[in-house]
């Protein structure tokens, strides 16, 4: 650029004109704006997941149906599944953590924002990548895990294979990125007085959900950039013809995709942990126990990943351990869920639309919790693997757990992003359908696994029994399908029609609640000191606060 | 979808493939382990929900709309206990400690390495091997002899009766990607993996057909890679196993028309892919034909298998199975005659 260019520039750029919404949206750095793009973006991923679940459904509506073919059914769950948690679940849940954590803190912002902006526009662009494989004539068909060797060129000839893996790689990057970041905020930009033992439950969650990235992404990065060696260099790390391994390749796999599942509903436990005291107006019961137990899943989940393996032929030894530490995961979790219970135990419950989500994930994710220890059972597991029950058990983990978490926290903080009150009567109407098509959805898939029906199949004969399950399931799916329609009216319509919060609407106990809604570019005029875990609390009972119990 | 429901003999059978009512022991011990594990689940259940739901009743209050805050005051403040926190650590932790007991013992019950064939061991070894999207058989020895028959998805095994068993040890096996053995009324699944060697037992006394299909998701056409296991009697299965022994007949001298028929099936290049024991069709890639006409089905079990059935496949097997590895030939209407009449002649 010539120096007559630059002074001709220079009037222009002194002026400051408001930048359009575009241009700051693509060049922000603050990690609330962020923290709403991550959500926008998941509510996106989370529509098309959805309609791509509906059309399965249709398609299993009647044995033999002809709708679709098996190659686009197959198309299908490879995408519901790869953008339910990757481009859904994940994004969802640190977006939230994006907005509130720095808010939880104290904070101003991550401590790293422009490697959060780039955490969201790597996320964002591995999306759009795994959905360009569309434009190779048709997605990949080889499942969300994507067992060798069925993804080798052998078998997956096009193009749409490669798209998928580069799009994990970059989302991961991405996702590592936003690990890093609540690492170090949540480590090193807490307020004065906010030692380790003060953090917001949240904030709490959201830093073990971090550590465990940390330990996932990279053995999955690692998996696929083998894949992607073996399928354009001609190496042979999974191809077996040529002396691969498939199950190193479901080893790698797991490794990632066990620790997974706890990333996707740490934060949730952690929104309810947020949620339950304020609308039961307890404190939360066993505070340092809680924490506790978040590490000790973190840690446990690093050692189970291959009881999604029982089947594949494992020594009885082997299939002992990780019938023994899934087992353990249920100790740790169960510590959580009795002091929900104790929490509410006693206090003045008022059902509000987060403390609905939280009762709703209370009463499901108890439910996902336990035919999770009947598939840890590994003999049991032998008939329940890979069948419909495995199907209705982890939605019901994921939508009874980590999505009811996510509405709970979603309904609680709106207020707080957006300055304005949603419709509660909108919101009961989401919980209900939400609550009953869920219902109607999962549970007879439970059933259905029983009955020997495996998953991924486009198709089944009459005679097996098995379509008047497949029917209930539908047509739960197709209850629940409003819910969501009205979530997303809920949220956009009360942006302008809302009632105006105020700063704490709530009378809620943790800093965020302390600044305005929505808070300032800033977050806090003068950092707060805290003294305690309800820094509210004690300003409201300054005759009787936290910090003389803790 | 008519064409379908004609599988069963009566249309409105429905087939059993419920986990719950095992005809094998170790069906049998898992049924076992998990009503088990499903009581222990109940109960804790019931406990925690009912705290939940006595919670939910018990210390509900109505909220004055647009009011955040209740009249009346915060309840109580009740931060913890370490006594509490103790037992309900405990307690869990007794659970989890009573459960990878019981699974230590069915573990150890189902999941036993397979013995070596010997001398009247009345035992049947087979060895399984999944394709994209069909079962190979090769029958390697019963009670101790040796057998070396290669059949394809149908299954034939024998019954044992009171106080003879009549195991049947699998090994299993892929061609080509990871595929799933489940028969659910007579065994847990197995994986079948390229590169890797599986095995799993199962035994029954009670005669019949056993359905199940692959359970791990293997490309196109995973949902129609259905398994069948058919149960005879000792007897009829010797006498199974002595006939599928046998290579094709060849046709009768002087029936021109059955070796004109012969002379369509071995000048196309069906015989690349099929093998027909007693003729130059040597192909190894797809379903052995020999003893075609002893299956009840086609395409693994998708379709029955009649005339009708077998000249739709031929004309256009994508058109039954799509995206299945046989491609349409495109054959004149008098060759596709000839082939079926060759093929009836399978028996």
């Amino acid at each position: 650029m010539t120096s007559v260019e630059l002074e001709a520039a220079a009037p222009t750029a002194a002026s400051h004109p408001a930048p359009s919404l575009v241009y700051d949206l693509v060049t922000t750095v603050d990690h609330k704006k962020i923290g709403l793009m991550y959500i926008v973006m998941a509510v996106v991923f989370l529509v098309i997941g959805g309609c791509e679940a509906l059309a399965m459904r249709w398609q299993l509506l009647f044995p033999r149906y002809d709708l679709i073919g098996p190659d686009a059914f197959n198309q299908l769950f490879t995408m519901h599944g790869t953008t339910m948690v990757f481009f859904m679940g994940m994004p969802i849940l640190i977006g939230i953590g994006n907005y509130m954590v720095p808010l939880a803190i104290g904070a101003r912002d991550m401590a790293f924002p422009r490697l959060n902006a780039f955490g969201f526009w790597a996320t964002l662009l591995g999306g759009l990548l795994v959905y360009s494989s569309y434009a190779t004539g048709g997605a990949p068909a080889i499942g969300w895990f994507a067992y060798s060797p069925l993804t080798e060129r052998t078998f997956a000839r096009s193009a749409a294979t490669d798209l998928w893996a580069l799009g994990l790689i970059v989302s991961g990057t991405g996702t590592l990125a936003g690990a890093v970041n609540f690492i170090a905020t949540i480590l090193g930009m807490r307020a004065p007085g906010m030692n380790l033992r003060k953090v917001p439950f949240f904030a709490w969650t959201m830093l073990w959900t971090s550590v465990l990235i940390l330990f996932a992404i990279p053995p999955l990065t690692a998996a696929l950039v083998m894949l992607l060696f073996d399928r354009n260099l001609g190496a042979h790390f999974f191809d077996t013809q040529n002396g691969g391994s498939a199950l190193l390749w479901q080893h790698m796999f797991w490794f990632f995709g066990h620790p997974e599942v706890y990333i996707l509903v740490l934060p949730a436990f952690g929104m309810v942990s947020e949620v339950i005291p304020v609308f039961s107006r307890k404190v939360l019961f066993g505070y340092e126990f809680m924490a506790a137990a978040t590490a000790a899943i973190a840690f446990i989940s690093l050692g189970v990943w291959a009881h999604h393996m029982f089947t594949v032929g494992m020594s009885r030894t082997a299939d002992l351990f990780f019938v023994a530490s899934s087992l353990l995961v249920s100790i740790p979790t169960g510590i959580k869920f009795f002091n929900w219970l104790a929490t509410m135990y006693g206090g003045r419950i008022s059902f509000k639309a987060p403390m609905l989500f939280a009762f709703g994930f209370l009463s499901m994710f108890l439910i996902g919790g336990l035919t999770g220890i009947m598939l840890a059972a590994a003999p049991f597991d032998f008939q329940l693997s890979d069948s419909y029950f495995v199907i209705g058990h982890f939605h019901w983990v994921l939508i009874g757990g980590t999505l009811f978490g996510t509405f709970a926290g979603l309904y609680y903080w709106y207020p707080k992003a957006t300055g304005r009150m949603f419709s509660e009567r909108l919101a009961r109407w989401h919980f209900w359908l939400l609550y009953i098509g869920f219902f109607l959805t999962f549970g007879p898939m439970h059933i259905s696994g029983f009955l020997g029906m495996p998953r991924r199949i486009y198709t089944y004969d009459a005679d097996r029994g098995w379509a008047f399950w497949n029917q209930l399931t539908t047509l739960g799916a197709f209850i629940q399908a409003p819910s969501y329609a009205i979530f997303v009216y809920n949220v956009v319509v009360s942006l302008r029609k809302g009632r105006p919060a105020g700063s704490d609407p709530w009378d809620a106990w943790t800093l965020e609640w302390m600044t305005s809604s929505p808070p300032p570019s800033y977050n806090f005029e003068q950092i707060p000191e805290v003294r305690s875990r309800r820094p509210l609390w004690d300003l409201k009972h300054p005759d009787d606060p936290d910090w003389q119990y803790e | 979808m008519s064409d379908f429901l004609l599988l069963a003999s009566d249309p409105d059978a429905l087939q059993n493939l419920s986990i719950f009512d095992p005809a094998s022991p170790s069906a049998e011990a898992i049924r076992s382990l998990s009503l088990l594990v499903a009581a222990i689940a109940a109960f804790i259940f019931l406990i925690v929900e009912g705290v939940l739901l006595y919670s939910v009743a018990r210390f509900r209050v109505a909220a004055p709309a647009g009011q955040s805050s209740l009249p009346g005051g915060e309840p109580p403040q009740v931060y913890g206990s370490q006594a509490i926190e103790i037992a309900w650590t405990a307690a869990p932790a007794l659970v989890v400690f009573v459960l990878v007991l019981v699974v230590i013992r069915t573990l150890w019950q189902v999941n036993r390495p397979n013995p070596t064939p010997s001398a009247n061991d009345r035992a049947l070894y087979v060895t399984v091997i999944g394709h994209q999207w069909w079962w190979e058989y090769v029958y390697e020895s019963y009670d101790g002899r040796n057998l070396g028959i290669v059949a394809a998805n149908e299954l034939h095994i024998p019954a044992g009766s009171e106080g003879a068993a009549r195991p049947v040890y699998l090994t299993l096996k892929s061609a080509d990607v990871c595929h799933s053995f489940w028969v659910p009324r007579l065994a847990g699944k197995t994986d079948l993996i390229p590169g890797h060697t599986n095995e799993l037992w199962f035994q029954t006394d009670k005669p019949g057909l056993y359905l199940g299909q692959c359970a791990e998701y293997c490309g196109t056409q995973h949902a129609n890679m259905l398994l069948r296991v058919v149960v005879d009697e000792p007897a009829e299965f010797e006498r199974w196993l002595a006939h599928e022994a046998r290579p094709a007949a060849p046709p009768a001298d002087g029936d021109t028309a059955a070796s004109a028929a012969q002379a369509v099936f071995l000048g196309q290049s069906c015989i690349k892919c099929h093998r027909v024991r007693g003729t130059p069709a040597d192909g190894t890639f797809g379903p052995d034909l020999t003893h075609l006409m002893g299956r009840k089905t086609l395409a693994a079990g998708m379709v029955p298998n009649d005339a009708e059935r077998l000249r739709e496949w031929l004309v256009d097997p994508q058109r039954v199975k799509p995206g299945c590895l046989m491609p349409a030939f495109g054959l004149e209407p008098r060759d596709i005659d000839s082939l079926v009449d060759y093929l009836a002649t399978l028996h």
